[in-house]
């Protein structure tokens, strides 16, 4: 147990490190368009806008080659920004691409998972931690809700668990009340 | 005789200045002020949340069954911005739970529960030598004394005591003014503590190398002013009577008032030279540095709707249902309790919610004292809430922002300078509950940064990830190429070996998940197991696509 919590551990550290300095080391100069459409985009990175990946999506929608209304995760109000930001007219979100849902995170049964590291694979944000045969966990923090490490888990033990409300992220309703007519 | 009569002259001839605004409601003070002090009696429980101040929740130290003494640390600070948590008295810990606090929300939080064993019995307490000690040290110290702001902000108190890179804070303002209605308890304490303030004034004093201090108290006190001034003298310390207008008692108004500067919009008021502590900090950090007892108590006012209201010293994580109880049977119109005062204060959750060290004071609240607002009108542009604003904003704008939920125009009107004072609400013939648009405005925004810096971390890691795969498919690439010749058989026996060693998992697992867990997939509804399905689908549309790409891409 111990050595599966330092390796994890370690493993975190060292993504951290090689993370940060990619950051600074990577760094490519983009369209800039691109970039603000990137920007616009939820980063869930789960392929649903049918490209592998918001940066992908964002490029076919410079180029004039995707609509705006693909990416279930971002939703109307991300459909509205991209129109805003195009000069275009908003859409409704087309729902051959999926519907929005409450954002969730995977979670691992640990009594179950049997360390295959397929999951890892797949993770397109490297939120997944463990090494070969150990048990595997998410790093509930990084995690998009993607989606995309349920099917290649060979025990079905990955699900997902939508986010619960609670002190630090609870939000002030706007005011309802009716409002009387002068 | 001669050098008094300065220090006299001096509060004499202080020019005070005036802030924007502002509103006269009525006190209600006198109220709870007729009674001393009263130490609360043990409850039957403690409920102490491990979140009692701005900053990150504390770390719980003990667990269930263990015997903790009074004064005892049960939870640890996490993190600079952060502070300690002690037991309350001495007694057994019975639960580490998610129960109900005192928060707007009505959602729960971690909380330890202890059960008094009736003995007080404390931990061993070291008065501090705060001359001598090295001033980091000192403030850490301060951070696992659980000393927080008691004026109602509750931001942690060591974080403010450092300078910082400024060699000094040149002014050091103590907070007496207690502005808001049916609030006494800091007057009360003022009255009958004062050196003890003084004492911790000091203490500050010393910490941010302070040259003046300026000591605010609303001219509606003057038994305070009377106790304060007779506490300061012999020292340099300045008290001044403010005028008493609502919200004197904000750190930025103060600070106003007394120096007739203000912080720039967005600024903190160390940017002009200024700290500004409540009185009652005052008072703590004197017990803590001088005594060596950590923040486990605090003056509460139990006012309203009640048979005697009083102020009371109450152990914190005293349940707000026991504690009323002590000024008199709850009268039967009482339909709740507001924590804080009526223009600042929400309305409990539950009245099984502790009391907690932002806990100034609770009104139990009635139809009569507090009846429900007329129904709200449309906006009629008539300036009011403008000329009523402290912070000089123009409310009716922000309003309109917020309802139309057009947020970065709202922070261009620089909603975040508001400190829901609820004035404008106050002054508002339409009724309109403009501060709970700003507040609903502010949560939206919070949570829209909280997403967009998700969203960054996303991309950078995702980012980072496509180059790890690219780079690993080209060494992949380059190491097959060197040896074009070489028999591709020991790849392939190593993947069967391992496509086995999977399958034989697999089958130990299933046996295991057959006695362990019966929800597996066989049972899973058909809408689950099509979602699988568009989710196997996608991602093979996905890995064309993204094999494609790589086929494209000139390497
Ligand atoms: S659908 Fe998924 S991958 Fe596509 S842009 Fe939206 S979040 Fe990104
Ligand atoms: S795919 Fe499933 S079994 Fe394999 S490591 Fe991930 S969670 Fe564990
Ligand atoms: S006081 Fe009320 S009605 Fe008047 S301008 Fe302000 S929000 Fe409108
Ligand atoms: S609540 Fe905000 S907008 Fe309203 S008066 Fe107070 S500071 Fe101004």
């Amino acid at each position: 147990m111990l050595t599966a919590l330092l390796v994890m551990i370690g493993l975190a550290l060292f993504l951290g490190l090689v993370l940060g300095f990619s950051a600074i080391k990577f760094k490519v100069e983009d369209n800039p368009l691109v970039q603000k459409i990137d920007a616009i985009l939820p980063q869930t990175q789960c392929g649903q806008c049918g490209f592998p990946g918001c940066k992908p999506y964002a490029t076919a929608i410079a180029k004039g080659e995707a609509d705006i209304n693909q990416c279930p995760p971002g939703g109307e109000e991300g459909i509205r920004k991209l129109a805003e930001l195009l000069g275009v007219e908003a859409k409704p979100l087309n729902a051959e691409h999926g519907v929005p849902k409450p954002k969730s995170v995977a979670v691992i049964d640990e009594n179950l998972c049997i360390g295959c590291t397929l999951c890892i694979q797949a993770c397109p944000v490297d939120a997944i931690l463990g090494a070969a045969k150990h048990m595997h966990t998410i790093i509930a923090q990084e995690c998009t809700g993607c989606e995309l490490c349920l099917p290649p888990c060979p025990v079905d033990c990955i699900r997902m668990e939508p986010i619960q409300e609670d002190i630090a992220n609870w939000k002030w309703k706007s005011p309802v009340y009716s409002m009387k007519r002068t | 005789m001669e050098i008094p009569c300065v220090f006299h002259e001096a509060h004499l001839m202080r020019q005070l200045h005036k802030f924007h605004g502002g509103v006269h409601s009525p006190q209600h003070k006198q109220e709870s002020t007729a009674r001393p002090i009263a130490a609360a009696r043990l409850p039957t429980r403690l409920v102490v949340p491990m979140h009692q101040h701005i900053g990150n929740r504390a770390k719980p130290l003990v667990q269930v069954g263990d015997t903790v003494l009074k004064g005892q640390m049960i939870g640890q600070a996490d993190g600079y911005v952060s502070c300690a948590v002690h037991a309350p008295t001495s007694g057994v810990v019975t639960a580490i739970e998610m129960a109900t606090v005192p928060h707007p929300s009505g959602l729960p939080d971690l909380c330890i529960t202890i059960a008094p064993d009736g003995a007080e019995r404390w931990v061993e307490r070291t008065p501090l030598d705060y001359r001598a000690m090295n001033p980091s040290e000192l403030r850490n110290r301060l951070r696992d004394l659980g000393l927080a702001g008691l004026g109602g902000a509750v931001f942690p108190s060591h974080a403010k005591l450092n300078p910082g890179k400024q060699p000094k804070v040149p002014t050091l303002i103590l907070n007496g003014a207690e502005c808001e209605p049916w609030i006494t308890c800091d007057d009360m304490l003022m009255r009958e503590r004062a050196a003890e303030i003084v004492a911790g004034a000091k203490i500050m004093q010393h910490m941010l190398g302070s040259d003046e201090v300026l000591i605010g108290i609303e001219d509606n006190k003057p038994e305070a002013l009377a106790a304060m001034r007779a506490a300061c003298a012999g020292t340099a310390f300045e008290v001044i009577a403010v005028p008493t207008i609502y919200p004197g008692g904000g750190a930025k108004q103060l600070t106003k008032v007394l120096l007739g500067k203000e912080p720039p919009a967005g600024g903190r008021s160390t940017d002009i030279g200024v700290q500004v502590f409540n009185i009652a900090t005052s008072y703590s950090l004197a017990r803590a540095v001088l005594h060596g007892e950590p923040l486990i108590s605090r003056i509460v006012t139990v006012t309203g709707n009640v048979e005697r209201p009083q102020n009371f010293e109450v152990l914190l994580g005293t349940p707000v249902k026991e504690l009323v109880a002590l000024a008199g049977k709850p009268r039967s119109d009482t339909h709740g309790y507001i924590m804080g005062g009526p223009m600042m204060g929400f309305t409990l959750p539950a009245d099984h919610a502790p009391v907690v060290k932002a806990t100034n004071c609770l009104i139990a609240s009635s139809p009569a004292l507090f009846p429900p607002s007329p129904p709200a009108l449309p906006c009629i542009r008539c300036t009011q809430c403008a000329q009523a604003c402290p912070v000089g904003l123009q409310p009716q704008d922000l309003y309109w922002f917020a309802r139309g939920r057009e947020f970065g125009k709202a922070q261009e009107y620089d909603l975040f300078d508001c400190i829901e004072c609820g004035c404008c609400d106050y002054v508002c013939p339409s009724h309109i509950p403009l501060v709970q648009y700003y507040r609903f405005a502010k949560s939206e925004i919070w949570a829209r940064e909280r997403e967009k810096n998700q969203a960054d971390v996303a991309r950078e890691r995702h980012e980072f990830r496509e180059t790890r795969l690219e780079r690993a498919e080209k060494e992949r690439a380059e190491k097959l190429a060197a040896k074009t010749q070489g028999s591709k058989t020991p790849a392939s026996g190593d993947t069967d070996a391992k496509q086995a060693a999977i399958q034989a998992a697999i089958e130990r697992a299933k046996l295991k998940r057959a006695g362990v867990v019966p929800q597996n997939v066989e049972n899973l509804p058909a809408e689950r197991l099509k979602e699988i399905e568009e989710i196997e689908a996608r991602r093979i549309k996905l890995k064309e696509a993204m094999e494609k790409q790589n086929e494209t891409w000139p390497d």
